[in-house]
C-alpha cells in the first residue's frame, strides 16, 4: 500500500488527521526567554526514562527487608548492564527533580500562571509533590543504612503535622517503626500508586498546555513576537536536548556509578550526619534552625505547619497574585519568587555544609 | 547437729512470737525457708537494729547476705542466746558468745558448715566442701597457720555480714570484681613490702588481653586472678604447671606445643612454656613480630643465627607476612573499587577465607613446623590472590565502562550535531 | 546549486536515519541484555540443598555453601539432621563436626559448640546461627529460620 492509503486508513479509524492538523498549527513564541520552554519537555523525557528503567528494575527487585538490598546488589553485579540501568534510574530521578524545579520557577517568573492557565499551574504543583513523593519512596527501596535512617527521620517529621501527624506517621510506616512493612508499602507507593496518580495529573497538565498554548511573559506582551512551528522546529530542538540528556545520563552512570552502601540494620545506632536527598535539604535545614519551642508550640510542629501552608500558598499563587491577573505588573510576587529561590539556595547550601 | 538444734528451738517460739515474725520477715527478706526460720525469736537483730553506727551495720548488711536468706542468723556464727532479751544473757560467753571471731579462727568457723558435705548438701548439692582444706594448701593458709594474721582468710575476700552468692554481680568474688579484690592487698606496695612480693601484677593484668576480654567485652569466661592461681588454694603456678593452666583455655595451642620439639627442649632448660614467650600477668595480644628473627622476636633468645630453628622462624614469619601482605593488598584494591562505585561485596566476603587461614596459621605456629604453617598459608594465599584479581577485574570493568562511554558519547554528539544540521536546513531558507 | 543542495539533503537524511537507528539499537541492546536472566539466578538464597539423605552416616557432618557463606550440616548420633552457619563466632574460622567429641569444633582456638549450636567451650562468644532442615524426598533442604 502507498503511504497515503495508510494515512487515510489510520485517519478513518483514529482521527490522526486532527492531531496532524493540530501539530501543524501549534506554534512556539521566539524571544529571549524561549530557552525556558524546553524544561517541561526535558522533565517529561526524564520521567519517561524513569518509567522505562523503573520497569526494568522491577524484573529483579524484591520488595522485602530480607531481600531488597541483596536484589539491588544482584542487579549491580550479576545482571548485565544492571549497573547502567540502576545508575540511570537514580541519576535521572535527581536530574528530573532539578529540571522540574527549573521548569516551575521559569513558569513562575514568566507569570505563566496568568488566566487562563491557573489550572495548568495547579496541576504542575501537584506534579511537584508527586515527584518529591517518588523520590522519597524510591530512596528507601535499596534498604541500605543511609536510606533507612533518612526515612526514619523523614517520617518522623511527617508525624509532626498538626492533628493528623500520628496517623500520618503510622500510615507512612505501616506501623510505629520503620520496618519491612514500611519497605513493602513504599514499594507499593513507588511503583503502583504514585505512577497511577502521576499519569492522570500529567495527562491533565499536558492537555492543558496544548489547549492554551505557550504563554508570553508580560514584559513582552503587546510587542510583536515571532514564532516557530512546534513541529518540526521546536521538537527537533527538544530532541537535541534529549539526545544530550541520554549522553549525560550515560556519562554520570559510568563515571559516578550510584553506590549502594551497607545493608540497613534496624538495631544499629544511627550513623552520624544523616541527610535527606538534596531536594529535601532546605526543608530539613529549616527545621534544624527552628528553636525547640516557638511560643507555646513545638518548633518542629510550627515548621511543618509552615511548610504545609507554604505548599498550599504555592499551589494557589495564580489566585492570590491579583495584580498580575488583572494585567498589571505584580512586583510583589516577583520579589517573593526571588526571595524563595534565594532561601532555597541558601538553606540547601547551608544544610549541605552543616 | 546444728540444723537439728535449730529445728527443736523453733517449734515453741513460733507460737509465742508470731507477731514478731512479721517484723523480721520484712527485715530478712522473703522465701519459705526464711519465713520458717524467721519465726524464731532473734534478740540480736532486735537490739542491734535499734542501735546506731558500727553496732547496727551488721544488721543492715545482713539483708543482702546469702546465709540470712537461707535462714541463718547472728548466733550461728557468734554464738550466744538469741532467745534472751537480756543483753548479758544473750551475749554470755558461757553460751559460746564470741564478739569478734579471731582472724586465725575464721577458716574453721566457716568450715564448720562448709566442710561438712552432709550439711551443705541440703542447701546446694553442687557446692564443693573442700575450700577449707584447699585454703590450707595456699600460701595464705600456710602463713596463717604459721601465725601471720595479715594474710587473707575467707572473710577478706567474701566479706563477713553481707556475703553474696559468687554469682551475684556485686559479690567481691564475682569474675568482674576478683582482680580488684586481690589488688586490695596485692597492689599495696606498703602491705607487700614485708613479703618482698611485687605489687604491679594488678596494673600489668589490667593491660593484658585477658583483662580486655573481661572488662571491655564483659566476657566472664576470660581469666582473672583466680583462674590461674586458684581461689582457695591460691599459689603461683610453678614452671611445670603453668602450661597446664594456660592450656585450660588455649587447648589447641597447648596440644600443638606439647607435640612439638620445643616441649622437650623447654623441659630440659627448665623454661616455663607459655610464659617464656608470652609473659604472665600482662599477656598481650600476640603479634606476628614475636616470631621470626627481628627485633621483637622471641625465637632469637635461644636460636643463634643460622641454626635450624632460626631458619624455621624466619620461614614461618615470611609465610605469615606473605599472607598478611596479600590480604592487605586485596583489601586495598577492593576498597578502591568500592569507592569508585563498583559492587565488590561478594569478593570482599570471599576474602574472609584468607583471613581464616591467617588466624589458623597463627595458631599453628605453636607446632613450630614450617610445613604445618605452609599447608594453611598456601590456600589462604590463593584466596587472597583471587580477591586481588576480583579487585583488578572490577577496576578494569570500570575502565571498560569509561571507554564504552567515550565511544557512545561520540556517537551521541554526532547525532546531536546531525539533528542540529537538519534544523538549520529546515530553517535555513527563511 | 540546487543539485548540490539536493545531494546535501540526501546525505544528511541518510546520515540522520542511520544515526537515529544506531542510537535506538544502542539503547535497546543494553535493555534486552538486561532482561535476559543472568547465570546466577537468585540474589538471596533462602534455602539450599545441602546434601542427600544417604550421603551422611549418623555422627558425621559436612560443609555446604549457603549463598556466599559456608554452612555446616550435621547428622547427629541420634539420627537427627541439624544445620548451622559454619562461621565461628569468635574470629570467623570455619567450624567442623567432630565425631569423636560429638560436638561442633573450631580448629582455630578450640572453640566448641554443642549440637544446638550453643557455644559451650573456648573463646566463641555467641552461639552459631541455626538453620531449619527439611527432608524433601532424597534431598536435605536447609533454609534460614
Ligand atoms: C513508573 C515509574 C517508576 C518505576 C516503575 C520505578 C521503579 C523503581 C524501583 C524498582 C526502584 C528500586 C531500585 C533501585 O533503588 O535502584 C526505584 C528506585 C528509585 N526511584 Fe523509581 N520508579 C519509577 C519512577 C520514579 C520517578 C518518577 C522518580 C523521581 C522522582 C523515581 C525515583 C527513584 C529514586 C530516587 C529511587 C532510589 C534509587 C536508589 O537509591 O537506588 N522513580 N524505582
Ligand atoms: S575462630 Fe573459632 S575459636 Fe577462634
Amino acid at each position: 500500500m502507498r503511504v497515503e492509503t495508510w494515512r487515510s486508513w489510520l485517519d478513518e479509524r483514529l482521527g490522526t488527521e486532527a492531531v496532524r492538523e493540530f501539530l501543524r498549527r501549534k506554534e512556539v513564541p521566539i524571544h529571549r526567554h524561549t530557552i525556558w520552554y524546553y524544561f517541561g519537555g526535558m522533565t517529561l523525557f526524564l520521567f519517561v526514562v524513569q518509567v522505562v528503567t523503573g520497569a526494568l528494575l522491577l524484573l529483579y527487585y524484591r520488595p522485602s527487608a530480607e531481600a531488597a538490598f541483596e536484589s539491588v546488589q544482584f542487579i549491580m553485579t550479576e545482571v548485565e548492564f544492571g549497573w547502567l540501568i540502576r545508575s540511570i534510574h537514580s541519576w535521572s530521578a535527581n536530574l528530573m527533580i532539578a529540571t522540574l524545579f527549573l521548569h516551575m520557577f521559569s513558569a513562575y517568573f514568566m507569570k505563566a500562571y496568568r488566566p487562563p492557565r491557573e489550572l495548568t499551574w495547579v496541576s504542575g504543583t501537584l506534579l511537584l509533590f508527586l515527584a518529591l513523593a517518588f523520590g522519597f519512596s524510591g530512596y528507601l527501596l535499596p534498604w541500605n543504612k543511609l536510606a533507612f535512617f533518612a526515612t526514619k527521620v523523614g517520617t518522623d517529621i511527617a508525624g509532626d503535622v498538626p492533628v493528623i501527624g500520628p496517623f500520618l506517621l503510622r500510615f507512612l510506616r505501616g506501623g510505629e517503626e520503620v520496618t519491612g512493612a514500611t519497605l513493602t508499602r513504599f514499594f507499593g507507593f513507588h511503583v503502583a500508586i504514585l505512577p497511577g496518580v502521576m499519569t492522570i495529573v500529567l495527562t491533565l497538565h499536558l492537555i492543558l498546555v496544548q489547549r492554551h498554548g505557550m504563554s508570553i511573559p508580560p514584559s513582552l506582551e503587546g510587542t510583536r513576537v515571532r514564532t516557530m512551528p512546534f513541529f518540526p522546529n521546536f521538537l527537533l530542538r527538544d530532541l537535541i536536548g534529549w539526545v544530550l540528556a541520554i549522553g549525560a545520563l550515560a556519562a554520570l552512570a559510568a563515571l559516578f556509578p550510584w553506590g549502594l552502601g551497607e545493608k540497613a540494620d534496624p538495631f544499629a545506632p544511627a550513623p552520624a550526619g544523616i541527610k535527606p536527598e538534596w531536594y529535601f535539604l532546605f526543608l530539613f535545614q529549616t527545621l534544624r534552625l527552628l528553636p525547640a519551642r516557638v511560643g507555646i508550640f513545638e518548633g518542629e510542629v510550627v515548621g511543618v505547619t509552615l511548610f504545609l501552608l507554604g505548599g498550599l500558598f504555592w499551589m494557589l499563587v495564580p489566585f492570590l497574585d491579583k495584580p498580575t491577573s488583572r494585567g498589571w505588573r505584580g512586583r510583589f510576587f516577583t520579589g517573593l519568587g526571588v526571595f524563595i529561590v534565594l532561601y532555597i539556595a541558601v538553606m540547601t547550601i547551608w544544610g549541605y555544609l552543616a | 547437729m546444728r540444723g537439728e538444734r535449730r529445728e527443736r528451738r523453733r517449734i515453741p517460739r513460733s507460737r509465742l512470737w508470731g507477731g514478731f515474725a512479721l517484723v523480721s520477715l520484712v527485715l530478712g527478706g522473703l522465701g519459705a525457708t526464711v519465713a520458717r526460720a524467721q519465726q524464731a525469736k532473734d534478740s540480736c537483730i532486735e537490739c542491734h537494729a535499734a542501735l546506731e553506727g558500727p553496732l547496727a551495720d551488721p544488721v543492715a548488711l545482713m539483708r543482702e547476705d546469702i546465709h540470712r536468706a537461707r535462714g541463718f542468723s547472728c548466733a550461728d556464727c557468734h554464738g550466744g542466746d538469741p532467745r534472751s532479751d537480756d543483753p548479758l544473757a544473750a551475749m554470755d560467753p558461757k553460751k559460746g558468745f564470741v564478739a569478734r571471731p579471731p582472724h586465725r579462727a575464721i577458716p574453721a568457723l566457716c568450715g564448720r558448715c562448709h566442710s561438712n558435705a552432709e550439711f551443705m548438701k541440703r542447701y546446694n548439692p553442687a557446692l564443693r566442701v573442700d575450700q577449707e582444706q584447699e585454703y590450707f594448701t595456699s600460701v595464705h593458709g600456710k602463713r596463717l597457720r604459721a601465725g601471720d594474721t595479715r594474710v587473707a582468710t575467707c572473710t577478706s575476700c567474701h566479706g563477713a555480714h553481707g556475703i553474696r552468692s559468687v554469682q551475684h554481680p556485686l559479690s567481691p568474688v564475682y569474675p568482674l570484681n576478683v582482680a580488684e579484690t586481690c589488688a586490695r592487698c596485692h597492689a599495696d606496695a606498703e602491705y607487700m613490702r614485708e613479703y618482698r612480693l611485687p605489687h604491679d601484677q594488678y596494673d600489668r593484668y589490667r593491660r593484658s588481653a585477658h583483662a580486655r576480654a573481661l572488662y571491655d567485652r564483659q566476657d566472664l569466661s576470660a581469666p582473672t586472678c583466680n583462674d590461674c592461681h586458684g581461689n582457695h588454694g591460691a599459689v603461683p603456678p610453678g614452671i611445670t604447671s603453668v602450661a597446664h593452666v594456660c592450656g585450660q583455655c588455649h587447648v589447641r595451642q597447648a596440644t600443638l606445643f606439647r607435640a612439638s620439639p620445643h616441649k622437650a627442649a623447654f623441659d630440659a632448660m627448665g623454661l616455663a612454656e607459655c610464659v617464656y614467650c608470652h609473659g604472665n600477668h600482662d599477656v598481650l595480644s600476640p603479634t606476628d613480630e614475636m616470631i621470626g628473627t627481628g627485633e621483637k622476636s622471641v625465637c632469637v633468645s635461644c636460636h643463634p643465627p643460622g641454626d635450624a630453628g632460626y631458619q624455621a622462624a624466619e620461614r614461618m614469619r615470611a609465610l605469615l607476612d606473605d599472607l598478611s601482605r596479600e590480604l592487605e593488598r586485596a583489601r586495598a584494591i577492593l576498597d578502591r573499587a568500592e569507592r569508585a562505585g563498583m559492587e565488590v561485596s561478594r569478593a570482599k566476603f570471599e576474602l574472609s577465607e584468607a583471613r581464616d587461614a591467617l588466624t589458623h596459621a597463627r595458631v599453628l605456629i605453636h607446632a613450630f613446623s614450617v610445613k604445618e604453617v605452609e599447608n594453611v598459608i598456601r590456600p589462604g594465599l590463593e584466596v587472597a590472590r583471587r580477591g586481588y584479581h576480583a579487585g583488578e577485574r572490577a577496576l578494569a570493568e570500570l575502565n571498560y565502562r569509561r571507554k564504552g562511554l567515550a565511544v557512545s558519547l561520540l556517537f551521541i554528539l554526532f547525532l546531536a550535531a546531525l539533528l542540529y544540521l537538519k534544523l538549520r536546513e529546515i530553517e535555513g531558507p527563511r | 546549486m540546487s543539485l548540490w543542495n539536493e545531494q546535501r539533503r540526501k546525505l544528511l537524511n541518510i546520515l540522520l536515519g542511520t544515526s537515529v537507528g544506531a542510537t535506538l539499537v544502542a539503547i535497546l541492546y543494553p535493555i534486552l541484555k538486561f532482561m535476559i536472566p543472568p547465570e546466577v539466578i537468585e540474589a538471596t538464597q533462602t534455602s539450599v540443598v545441602a546434601g542427600r539423605v544417604n550421603e551422611l552416616p549418623p555422627n558425621s557432618g559436612k560443609i555446604f555453601k549457603f549463598g556466599n557463606k559456608p554452612g555446616l550440616l550435621v547428622h547427629t548420633p541420634t539420627g537427627e539432621y541439624k544445620a548451622f552457619s559454619a562461621v565461628c563466632t569468635h574470629l570467623d574460622c570455619i567450624v567442623q563436626y567432630r565425631p569423636d567429641l560429638r560436638l561442633i569444633w573450631c580448629a582455630c582456638h578450640n572453640g566448641q559448640y554443642n549440637l544446638s549450636g550453643k557455644n559451650i567451650a573456648g573463646p566463641p562468644p555467641r552461639p552459631l546461627e541455626e538453620y531449619a532442615v527439611n527432608i524433601r524426598g532424597e534431598e536435605i533442604v536447609v533454609s534460614r529460620m
